[in-house]
C-alpha cells in the first residue's frame, strides 16, 4: 500500500513539471500550428535564469522567501527577451508554410540557443538550492517528502487554470479561441494577430522557463537536457492530443505515473517506459487521447 | 540509349574519377571523403523519404543498428570482409526500418519526425545500458579486409569501396526515383488522397521508401563504423541525425548525387570548426540550415517552394481546447 502511494506521489510530481512544460508547447501548437522544437532550449534558459536570478536577489539581501519569487522573475525575464525575438524576428515569416519546415527552422532555432546557452553560461554546472530546503519537509504516512516538491503539484494546477481560465474567461483569451477557429475572419473582425501569436508564443516561452526555472533546484543545472525535455513533452502532447490542455494534463499523468512506477518496479526500463505507452496510446488512438476524429481533406 | 543502362554508366564513370582523384589526395582527405560517403548514404535514404513528404529526425536508429549489427559480428564472427560487412549491415539497418515501419507509415509531417526521433532516442538508452556491447562507450570494430586482401593503411582501399558504393546507391536510387513506385511517393506529397483514389497504397509506398533509407543508413553506418574503427551508441543521438538532415535539405531532394557534396562539405566544415570554433558547430548547423531554409528555398526543394497555403484553411484541422 505505501509502495502504490509512493508510486502514485512520485508520479504526481514528475507530472506536475511535465505539464508545465508541455502545456507551453500545447500552447503555442494550438495558437500558431507550430511544433516548437527550441522549446526544450528555451526550457535549459529558464533554468539557467533561476541559477542566476537566486543568487543575485540572495546578494541583494532579499528574504529567502524571495527566491520563489527570483524564479518567476527569470522565467518572466526569458520570456520577455527572447519570445518576440523569435517569434517576431523569424518564425512569422512562415505561418501558413508546410508544417515540417516551421519544425526545421525550430530545430535550427534549438541548435543555435544550444551554443549561446554554452557560451553564455559556460560549460560547468550550476546548483541552486535554497529553493529546495526553504518549505521543510512534510511527513506522508511513513515518508518524508521535500516540501518544494509536493509545491510543484500546486504550481502545476495554477498553470493548468491559469491558461484555461485565460483562454475561457477573459476577453483576450475569447479573441485567441478565435484566432485559432478563424484567422482570416478574426483579422477581418479587426483583431490584431500577430499581438495574439505574440501573445501566446510569450506565453508558452514562459512556461517552458518556468518549468526549467522550478526544476533548477532539483537538478544541476548543465548542458545537455534540453533535448530530451523536448521529446518527453512531445510525447506527452501526442498522448493527450496536440493542442488540447485537458489532454495535457491526462498524458503528463499518464507519463509521470508510468514513469514513477518504472523507477520502482523495472529501473531498466525507466528510460523508455515514456515511449512505449506514447507507442501504445498512438497504436489505438492515432491522433492522441483527445482530439476528436478529423476528416481528411483532399 | 536505355536510361537505366545510362545512369548505371554514368555512376560507373564517376566511380572511376573519383576513385582516381582518391589517388592523389592526401591521407586526411581520404578519410573525410570516406566519411562523407557514409553520411550521404544516410542522407540519400533521407532523400528518398523526404520525396514522399516525409522528414525522418531519428535515422540514426538504423545508421547505429547497421554499425552495431556488422561491428559485432566482425568482433564475435571473425568477419573482416567489406562485402560480407556491408550486406549485413545494409540488412540490418532494413529490417530495423521494416519493423518500425508498421508503427511509423502512418503518420505524416511532425508526428512522423517525432517518432522517428524518439525510437532513435529509445535505442541510444537502451544501448548505454547494455554493458556486453559496451555500454556507452561502445566497442572497437577490427580492421577490414576485401576478398582476403587486407586493405591498405592509406585508406584508400576502403576509400575506393565506399565510392563504388556510393555511385551504385546513387544510381539505384535515381533508377527507383524515376520508376512508377517512385514517382507515386512524389504524388503522394502533393495528395495523399488523390493517389489513394487512383488505386495506389501510399502506406505501402512510405513503407517502402522508409525500408530503403533504413538500408541506405545501415550501409552508412558500417562504413562509418569500419572506418573510424569504433562504434557507439552516439551512432543513434538524435544530434547524429539532426545532421543527416541537415545535409539531406541542404542537398535537396531533386538530385542523388548533390547530398554526398554537401556531406563533404559538412564534414569539412566540421573538422575546421572544431579547430577554430570549438563548442560552436550546432549554431553553424542552426545558421545554416536557417539561411539555406531562408535564402535558397529552390535548393531545399520544391516541396516547400510551392506557395504558402491559407493559414485559415489549415487552422480547421486543429480544433481548439
Amino acid at each position: 500500500m505505501d509502495l502504490i502511494f509512493t508510486i502514485l506521489l512520485d508520479g504526481l510530481i514528475y507530472a506536475s513539471w511535465l505539464f508545465i512544460v508541455a502545456l507551453g508547447l500545447t500552447l503555442v501548437f494550438g495558437v500558431l500550428k507550430i511544433l516548437n522544437f527550441a522549446h526544450g532550449g528555451l526550457y535549459a534558459l529558464g533554468a539557467y535564469g533561476a541559477a542566476i536570478a537566486v543568487p543575485f536577489f540572495a546578494g541583494l539581501g532579499m528574504p529567502e522567501w524571495f527566491s520563489l519569487l527570483a524564479m518567476f522573475i527569470a522565467a518572466a525575464a526569458v520570456a520577455i527577451l527572447i519570445a518576440p525575438l523569435i517569434e517576431r524576428g523569424l518564425l512569422r515569416y512562415f505561418y501558413g508554410r508546410d508544417e515540417v519546415l516551421i519544425l526545421l527552422i525550430t530545430y535550427a532555432v534549438f541548435l543555435i540557443l544550444e551554443d549561446v546557452t554554452k557560451m553564455i553560461f559556460g560549460v560547468n554546472p550550476y546548483y541552486v538550492f535554497e529553493p529546495r530546503n526553504l518549505l521543510g519537509n512534510v511527513e506522508m504516512g511513513s515518508l518524508f517528502y521535500v516540501g518544494y516538491d509536493l509545491a510543484l503539484i500546486g504550481l502545476a494546477i495554477v498553470c493548468g487554470l491559469g491558461v484555461w481560465f485565460g483562454l475561457n474567461r477573459t476577453r483576450i483569451g475569447k479573441i485567441t479561441l478565435a484566432v485559432i477557429k478563424e484567422p482570416e475572419v478574426s483579422q477581418a473582425m479587426g483583431v490584431n494577430i500577430a499581438r495574439i501569436y505574440l501573445l501566446a508564443f510569450g506565453v508558452g516561452v514562459f512556461l517552458a522557463a518556468l518549468g526549467g526555472a522550478f526544476t533548477s533546484p532539483l537538478i544541476s543545472v548543465q548542458p545537455g537536457n534540453s533535448v530530451s525535455v523536448i521529446v518527453v513533452s512531445f510525447a506527452v502532447v501526442i498522448i493527450g492530443g496536440l493542442g488540447s490542455i485537458p489532454g495535457a494534463a491526462i498524458g503528463a499523468l499518464i507519463v509521470g505515473i508510468a514513469r514513477a512506477f518504472a523507477v520502482y518496479e523495472l529501473p531498466e526500463a525507466e528510460i523508455f517506459i515514456i515511449y512505449l505507452v506514447m507507442v501504445a496510446v498512438l497504436i489505438f488512438r492515432p491522433e492522441g487521447l483527445f482530439t476528436p476524429i478529423k476528416a481528411r481533406k483532399i | 540509349m536505355n536510361p537505366i543502362l545510362r545512369t548505371f554508366g554514368l555512376a560507373a564513370l564517376g566511380a572511376l574519377v573519383f576513385i582516381a582523384i582518391g589517388l592523389v589526395v592526401p591521407a586526411w582527405f581520404l578519410f573525410t571523403m570516406t566519411k562523407a560517403v557514409g553520411f550521404g548514404l544516410v542522407a540519400l535514404g533521407l532523400v528518398g523519404l523526404l520525396r514522399g513528404g516525409l522528414l525522418s529526425f531519428g535515422q540514426g536508429l538504423y545508421y547505429c543498428g547497421g554499425a552495431y549489427v556488422s561491428g559485432l559480428m566482425a568482433n564475435w564472427a571473425g568477419v573482416t570482409d567489406m562485402i560480407v560487412l556491408l550486406s549485413v549491415g545494409c540488412i540490418a539497418g532494413g529490417l530495423i526500418a521494416a519493423l518500425v515501419s508498421p508503427l511509423v507509415a502512418r503518420y505524416r509531417g511532425i508526428f512522423f519526425a517525432m517518432l522517428t526521433m524518439a525510437l532513435s532516442m529509445v535505442a541510444y538508452g537502451v544501448l548505454t545500458k547494455i554493458a556486453a556491447i559496451g555500454g556507452s562507450d561502445g566497442f572497437n570494430v577490427p580492421k577490414p579486409t576485401l576478398l582476403g586482401y587486407h586493405l591498405a593503411e592509406t585508406g584508400f582501399g576502403l576509400y575506393a569501396i565506399a565510392v563504388v558504393i556510393a555511385a551504385l546507391a546513387a544510381a539505384v536510387c535515381r533508377v527507383h526515383f524515376d520508376s512508377g513506385l517512385g514517382l507515386i511517393a512524389s504524388a503522394a506529397r502533393e495528395n495523399e488522397l488523390r493517389i489513394e483514389y487512383l488505386g495506389a497504397s501510399v502506406f505501402s509506398v512510405s513503407t517502402r521508401s522508409f525500408i530503403l533509407a533504413g538500408g541506405l543508413a545501415g550501409l552508412g553506418g558500417t562504413l562509418n563504423g569500419v572506418a573510424l574503427g569504433h562504434v557507439d551508441p552516439f551512432f543513434s543521438y538524435w544530434t547524429t541525425s539532426g545532421e543527416m538532415v541537415f545535409i539531406a535539405i541542404l542537398g535537396g531532394y531533386a538530385s542523388v548525387t548533390a547530398v554526398f557534396g554537401t556531406a563533404l562539405v559538412t564534414e569539412l566544415v566540421r573538422s575546421f570548426s572544431g579547430q577554430y570554433f570549438p563548442e560552436s558547430w550546432q549554431m553553424l548547423l542552426g545558421i545554416f540550415l536557417l539561411l539555406v531554409i531562408v535564402f535558397l528555398p529552390r535548393g531545399v526543394g520544391s516541396m516547400w517552394a510551392k506557395p504558402a497555403k491559407n493559414h485559415a484553411i489549415r487552422s480547421i484541422k486543429e480544433p481548439a481546447t
